[in-house]
């Protein structure tokens, strides 16, 4: 069946299953493969990614429901304000360790600097609380979240 | 993970390897003139004439850029860092103009430390920390050669700054302009070395070079890797080793759309589809079923009941001293307890897979694989070809913490593309990842111990039991002995000062096969001993860090970084209500590490873990920021196994699949940790896995401080807790 996607702003036409989960269209049809599976029951969040500015697990999230929609992955994330600023601070911080789930950290992260210009530790732990991180970078997130938005506010943002 | 061979890195053998690598540079162009693969040579000279690679490791362009091959493989630990700055120090390079690949699989990138080309066992630092130095230093001295030579100078006028040879007049040139001319110096035979007061960039917090590719989603994990025309496999695993297939519905796999292939390997059965989606739905239609043989009864209660016989029958001795009965019939008082540890999964955010393509007589890898070496070996056998005709192509890895050393996923994946003629990536489920998998072992311990009337500790004994990593291992052997040495690592060589002493395994099979996991045996038997000193201390009405420091009068980096911890740590000091401090040290792969936690217990029995301070001293130093992480992320990984870890067994299967059954830490639950490295010119000691072992005992100290309540089983079980605190 043909669904039309909108993935970075760019229009994209499919003949998928429509009940088929938006994470492997993305990695294996249009090779947006910063998207990361780690779970497939929206545990983890490592293939988090954006429908129209609110943050979704891929893995769980059926083409059908995606279709239509604006899509953000971390491949284009960087367009926007909040997805410099949030990269910048991860690179200034050195974040990463493996680096597999910083894809879906840093799609948590924008949304929540969209929707709360000075999140609190308490905010950041409600909107960090889907992405798992097994190295441990926990601390480093959390700072480089609070760094981003030191940024974006003395931007006038 | 302990090292198959240990190697003398100055010996005549690595000489010569470093040698034969130099003399094979004056042809420029063969930037790795030991591969032994002419095709791979070939292509490499093609793209890397004007290129100066006096060895293996390291190539100089003419654009002045140094590139820096890793034979380790990245799993988070920072090798893709660490390596270069080590090269990077000797040759006097400036920092911003080196870069790094990762190196192919080839005998001239083995670990040292293992004889063969492979990342574990915290080893990358410790086994490279001279041959890496010694390769800039080598090339180094070539290009100061080649300077001199063109200014007709003694070399030991000209010094180098930054990718740069400077002359006594003002001469300077820099180390892209000398490529050739370098290439025709002879190879130093004895490379000098920096005096480390000298260093410039070992020692100081570096960020890591792969963090770019991290951030914006670029960054090549085995699971991105992509060659047209490839399958993807998605199996239903036999849930044990040895389990026999009964039935499977391959008519309904294949009826799905977009399934190509059902194909029956020894290890299960393998959907082949166009995508992961197809042959994931594809194998749930296989409703696949199988005869567990005699394994269909196992069960955790069958497992605890195997672990306490084999601690009754512990008969292969570690280690002996003394006389342990005579000393307990002088005892004023004795101790007696027993505890335990499940089996863990790794749980890697990575579900393993790896892409392979079985082409004539050729075997090509994309694999985040630990041990590039042995695949070579291992899929070589699989496909019926030398090992040199297999390529790996090392990819980052979403972590391996062990679990990445062992070869199940690239052999499958092998076998299914030489099967099937097609490539093929294998992927596993999340579920596929933690069920039918390789374990931290389970394992228990029975203790006995003897005070004398001052809280003097008489002896020990210590009855060990537990499935061996080194007997499943299928590169090692169990000893004569029958210890297991990864299975009494840090109990039997424990540093306290204790007279009479019996430390025995009993080696128990319960079926689950088991494996390396971050800290291997060290991850339990600290818990176990740094638990049981804990006892020790509060029977001899002792304060356990006082306790501890006056059993270790003869190791210095133990006490050491016991003080740090705790002044750091503020121990002894007031804490806010309801807050207790807890303490453990371990010395682990080389290094030294302790830890206080500062934990709470709630109402509810739920613990609460505050504030970790850890006091590290591994040696030198290379990238002091890659250490503070890595020890921060051994604390996350190993409180995540003490608050939550545990695969349990019923009807022969593993009940875990997910992260909703086998939880791990989350943000919200992060302590702050706070990592203190000690000043040390020892030699290089590990990083990747020594944080792990004292987290556990450390938090279940505190919270023996905190409620009185002694636990000796993770994970926590907090039942135990609740309401013993006010």
């Amino acid at each position: 069946m043909s669904i039309q996607l909108t993935v970075n702003g760019k229009a994209a036409t499919l003949d998928a299953d429509p009940d088929s989960p938006l994470l492997w269209a993305l990695r294996e049809e249009l090779q947006l493969t910063g998207t990361k599976f780690g779970c497939g029951m929206a545990l983890c969040g490592a293939c988090t990614v954006h429908l129209d500015g609110q943050p979704v697990r891929a893995c769980s999230t059926p083409l059908s429901a995606a279709a239509g929609k604006k899509i953000t992955t971390i491949e284009g994330v960087g367009a926007s304000k909040t997805g410099r600023a949030v990269q910048a601070a991860w690179i200034k911080i050195d974040v990463p360790q493996c680096g597999y789930c910083q894809s879906g950290q840093i799609m948590s992260a924008c949304a929540l600097l969209a929707a709360k210009k000075k999140p609190s530790d308490a905010d950041i732990d409600q909107a960090m609380g889907g992405n798992i991180c097994r190295c441990g970078t926990y601390q480093q997130i959390r700072g480089a979240i609070h760094d981003a938005s030191a940024q974006l506010n003395r931007k006038g943002g | 993970m302990t090292a198959a061979h240990s190697t003398d890195i100055t010996s005549p053998a690595r000489r010569r390897l470093l040698q034969a690598g130099g003399a094979s540079a004056l042809l420029i162009g063969f930037a790795l003139p030991r591969l032994q693969r002419p095709a791979v040579a070939q292509a490499q000279a093609q793209t890397a004439s004007n290129t100066f690679a006096p060895n293996a490791w390291l190539r100089i362009t003419p654009d002045n850029r140094v590139t820096v091959l890793c034979g380790s493989a990245e799993m988070g630990q920072g090798v893709l860092t660490a390596i270069p700055m080590l090269a990077a120090e000797e040759l006097d390079a400036d920092w911003s103009l080196v870069g790094v690949e990762q190196a192919p699989a080839d005998a001239a990138y083995n670990n040292p430390m293992f004889g063969m080309q492979a990342t574990g066992g915290s080893t990358t630092i410790r086994a490279h920390w001279l041959p890496l130095r010694q390769a800039g230093a080598a090339a180094r001295a070539m290009l100061v050669a080649a300077a001199a030579e063109q200014w007709k100078l003694d070399p030991a006028q000209l010094r180098t700054e930054r990718s740069h040879v400077l002359g006594p007049a003002g001469q300077k040139l820099s180390y892209g302009a000398l490529v050739e001319a370098a290439a025709r110096q002879p190879v130093p035979e004895k490379p000098v070395l920096k005096s480390p007061k000298d260093f410039k960039i070992v020692g100081r917090p570096t960020r890591r070079l792969d963090t770019p590719a991290k951030v914006d989603g670029s960054a090549q994990f085995g699971i991105d890797a992509r060659i047209d025309g490839m399958l993807v496999a998605v199996m239903a695993r036999a849930p044990l080793a040895g389990a026999k297939l009964k039935s499977a519905n391959e008519a309904a796999a294949r009826a799905v759309k977009g399934v190509r292939n059902v194909i029956t390997i020894p290890s299960g059965v393998a959907v082949l589809a166009e995508g992961y989606w197809a042959a994931k739905k594809g194998r749930d239609a296989l409703d696949a079923q199988w005869d567990l043989g005699d394994k269909a009864a196992l069960s955790s209660e069958q497992v605890a009941a195997l672990l306490k016989e084999g601690a009754g029958k512990a008969g292969a001795v570690a280690l002996e001293s003394g006389n342990t009965a005579e000393a307990a019939a002088r005892a004023s008082q004795q101790l007696r307890a027993s505890y335990s540890v499940p089996y863990l999964a790794h749980a890697c955010m990575e579900p393993l897979n790896c892409l392979a393509w079985v082409r004539g007589d050729e075997v090509t890898i994309w694999a985040g694989t630990q041990s590039q070496g042995p695949a070579q070996g291992i899929l070589g056998q699989i496909a019926q070809i030398t090992p040199a005709k297999v390529k790996v192509n090392t990819m980052l890895m979403g972590g391996g913490f062990g679990r990445r050393f062992a070869p199940d996923f690239s052999m499958d994946a092998t076998l299914l593309s030489k099967l099937s003629g097609s490539p093929v990536k294998l992927i596993y489920t999340r579920e596929d990842d933690m069920a039918a998998g390789f374990y931290r072992p389970a394992a228990l311990v029975q203790f006995e111990a003897g005070l004398d009337a001052a809280g003097q500790p008489l002896l020990l004994r210590a009855d060990v039991a537990g499935p061996s990593i080194m007997a499943g291992s299928g590169f090692m052997k169990l000893p004569e002995n029958g210890v297991d040495a990864m299975a009494v690592e840090g109990l039997a060589d424990h540093p306290y000062a204790i007279a009479n002493q019996r430390i025995a395994y009993g080696r128990v099979e319960p079926g689950p096969q088991v494996w390396f996991w971050r800290s291997v045996g060290h991850s339990q038997n600290a818990f176990f001993i740094e638990s049981f000193i804990d006892e020790l201390a509060h029977a001899a009405k002792a304060d356990p860090l006082q306790y501890r420091l006056q059993l270790l009068a003869k190791h210095p980096r133990h006490r050491a970084v016991l003080e740090a911890a705790a002044a750091k740590a503020g121990w002894g000091k007031r804490l806010p209500a309801g807050h207790k401090h807890g303490i453990a040290v371990a010395e682990s792969f080389g290094s030294y590490v302790a830890q206080v936690a500062e934990v709470s217990v709630g109402k509810d029995g739920t613990p609460k873990v505050h504030r970790v301070v850890a006091a590290v001293d591994c040696g030198q130093t290379v990238n002091p920021q890659t250490i503070t992480r890595q020890i921060e992320g051994a604390i996350v990984y190993g409180l995540s196994a003490a608050l939550y870890g545990k695969i349990t067994h019923k009807d022969g299967r593993v009940e875990q699949g997910n992260f909703h059954d086998y939880p791990v830490l989350r943000i919200g639950e992060m302590p702050k940790v706070e990592v203190h490295i000690l000043p040390s010119g020892e030699a290089p000691g590990g990083i990747g896995e020594p944080g792990t072992p004292p987290i556990a005992p450390a938090v279940c100290n505190a919270i023996f401080a905190a409620t009185g309540v002694r636990l000796r089983q993770l994970p926590i079980d907090t039942a135990l807790l609740v309401k013993k605190t006010g």
